[in-house]
């Protein structure tokens, strides 16, 4: 046990010794980490909570005030706070995402290993599902279900709703992927000898094809959040989210619903449109370079002659 | 495998994924509480016990789900029955067919622009790799790609509108609804340019990226080192060889595309009210309008199956490596 924690924290430092060097995944880490910081410090982060009504001398709300007359990002059409509500919406919009995203990757993996693993029927079987969900237009699929879910009246959260619904659709990308890298793990010499001194397939995929598989994983889950933080936006700016616990997407709902473009106030439909693309951008850019990093760790295993096991510096495919 | 045997197996998935909407489709019709009879007479329509009962049995409801109600369900869909619309008390196929042309307008053009600007800024950063214009043209596509389609929106719509005088919405101003379009094109055309325009901004950078790397290959081939060897300009062997070549991957990417491009159209037209299918789809949604949302489903899901479909054999048609083997 000891030992593994010792290797792992010798890969972890080993890694980070690559990564500063990238510009690009250090931009990405900077966006995606300063808006986790955000949300976990949103009561620091703002005097008022997110539903209090701004109200003027008179006791009048404070509705559509600029910037000039308040706070740092003015007021919305209730005379609620701007930046309140953008601090508070990065829990709901980061939550929904990396929710969302946990059950994509996790679904993603599962049936691509199973694909990848065991091929034949199965193999034939969880590829061309895989294929029928690519063709289906996706928005449309997710909006009728949302309708469909919330008509039945299950009495859960509209956010669980939101959860379950891109979990259970943006699974494929991943699962092609980790398809296509556990076929190629398989072939390897050091999966032939475990199956020579019978070990089981479970034991196979634990020990030997998982531990492979995980850099690429963990990649892949970065680029899997962009997604379903995008998705969500759209979906909630669509009506289907939680307006009593509005994310970024609800935000531009209730600024575009409520005229926010007319009567001028950008501070109100610009901030969380520009915070989505903060995070999916931050996103995009750390998934792109992990996966290009830590993909080379696949070809090799430390069985095969060749011992490195480790990314090592000034090698053209992580600079 | 011979390009028979390939198209036939295409033909086969398209059929099959057709049927997996239709199930879906009336899956998620039946799981929705409440009596279906309403869903054909309307929700707040008086109506008595014995009436209803009648009802019932004329719309099969007494017998089983499956099979019986199932294909009923389907008999009626291919006969283009698809129920009456809850909010707009007319049959939701009429509804439909009236919004298709206004939507097949705004994203053909948007798609046209994209592709043909596209290409050539691909062709181009692809060329000059590493240059200044080839990150900007990365950049680009990295940013458009992490934008929510419907905030584009939001923000041409602020901007056109105030600093340029565009119409917010619609398709038509208002003097002019009902008139045919090709009658007030200047108008059509003032409403059409920011949509569009996000459509544009929005497809442009995946098209530039699918181009830049399709080039980029292109131009390793060994027959681009004899082109130039012959002494063709650098022009001519862009022109004359690589660009045909390169283009190949853009069809297959157009019709993996389509269910994107329909997305956009629903948060497009939902922004600028464009009076379309995805506002339409947007409003059953809002109005809880059922039948119409299934209906739209049904429409959308199914065209973009059959245009992938189409694309396949239009790409079977233009790499001879297809038609060889």
């Amino acid at each position: 046990m000891r030992e593994s924690w010792l290797l792992f924290w010798r890969n972890l430092r080993e890694f980070w010794r690559v990564f500063r060097h990238n510009r690009m995944g250090m931009i990405g880490a900077f966006l995606l980490l300063s808006a986790v910081l955000i949300a976990l410090f949103a009561p620091f982060l703002s005097p008022y909570e997110p539903s209090l009504v701004i109200r003027d001398a008179t006791g009048r709300g404070l509705t559509f005030a600029p910037p000039a007359v308040h706070g740092p990002l003015g007021t919305d059409d209730a005379g609620r706070d701007v930046w309140t509500q953008l601090v508070y919406g990065a829990r709901i919009s980061l939550l929904v995402g990396l929710l969302a995203g946990f059950i994509a990757m996790f679904i993603g993996s599962l049936l691509g290993i199973l694909a990848g693993y065991f091929g034949g029927w199965i193999d034939t079987l969880i590829m061309r599902v895989t294929d029928v969900l690519l063709v289906i237009p996706d928005l449309p699929l997710m909006l009728v279900l949302v309708a469909t879910l919330r008509q039945m009246e299950l009495k859960i959260s509209p956010l669980v709703v939101l959860i379950l619904v891109i979990g259970l659709l943006y699974w494929t990308s991943t699962a092609r992927l980790v398809r296509s890298q556990v076929l190629s793990i398989k072939e390897r010499q050091f999966v032939a000898r475990a199956r020579a001194i019978g070990a089981g397939h479970f034991h196979i995929i634990r020990r030997h094809i998982l531990p492979q598989l995980m850099p690429l994983i963990v990649a892949n889950t970065v680029l899997i959040l962009s997604t379903a933080i995008l998705i969500e936006s759209g979906l909630s700016f669509l009506g289907l989210g939680d307006p009593t616990q509005p994310s970024w997407g609800t935000m531009l709902n209730f600024a575009f619903d409520r005229n926010a473009i007319s009567n001028g106030a950008w501070w109100f439909y610009l901030p969380p449109g520009l915070a989505i693309v903060w995070v999916s951008l931050g996103c995009v850019l750390l998934g792109n370079v992990l996966e290009e990093m830590l993909n080379p760790r696949l070809t090799a295993h430390h069985l095969e002659g060749d011992v490195r096991v480790r990314p090592l510096e000034g090698e053209g495919a992580y600079g | 495998m011979s390009r028979r045997t390939y198209l036939l197996r295409k033909l086969i998935f398209a059929l099959v994924t057709i049927f997996v909407v239709l199930v879906i489709n009336f899956v998620l019709f039946r799981v929705l509480p409440g009596d279906p009879v309403r869903a054909v007479i309307g929700r707040n329509v008086k109506i008595s016990a014995e009436a209803q009962q009648a009802l019932r049995q004329q719309f099969g409801l007494d017998k089983p789900i499956f099979p019986d109600q199932f294909l009923d369900t389907l008999r009626q869909w291919a006969q283009g029955n698809l129920g009456i619309s809850w909010s707009l008390r007319r049959p939701v196929a009429e509804i439909l067919m009236s919004k298709l042309g206004n939507t097949l307008l705004l994203i053909g053009l948007g798609q046209l622009l994209s592709i043909i600007l596209g290409v050539f800024l691909g062709l181009f950063a692809g060329w000059k790799r590493k240059t200044v214009f080839d990150v900007a043209a990365l950049t680009f596509s990295l940013i458009a790609w992490a934008t929510p389609t419907f905030w584009l929106g939001i923000i041409l719509l602020a901007a056109g509108s105030s600093w340029l005088g565009l119409p917010t919405g619609g398709i038509v101003s208002p003097e002019n609804v009902g008139k045919p379009l090709y009658t007030v094109l200047p108008d059509l055309a003032r409403h059409l340019v920011l949509p569009t325009l996000t459509l544009t901004i929005l497809y442009l950078g995946e098209y530039m990226l699918i181009m830049r790397s399709s080039i980029l290959e292109v131009l390793s081939e060994d027959y681009i080192l004899t082109a130039k060897a012959k002494g063709m300009s650098p022009w001519q062997v862009l022109w004359r060889h690589a660009l045909k070549n390169a283009m190949l991957p853009i069809v297959t990417i157009v019709a993996l595309n389509l269910g994107f491009t329909v997305s956009g159209a629903i948060y497009i037209e939902t922004v600028f009210s464009y009076d379309g299918l995805g506002k339409l789809f947007q409003t059953a949604l809002v109005k809880q309008d059922y039948p119409l949302l299934q209906g739209a489903f049904l429409l959308l899901a199914v065209s973009v199956i059959v245009a992938n479909f189409l694309a396949d054999i239009l790409y079977t048609a233009l790499d001879p490596r297809v038609k060889a083997n």
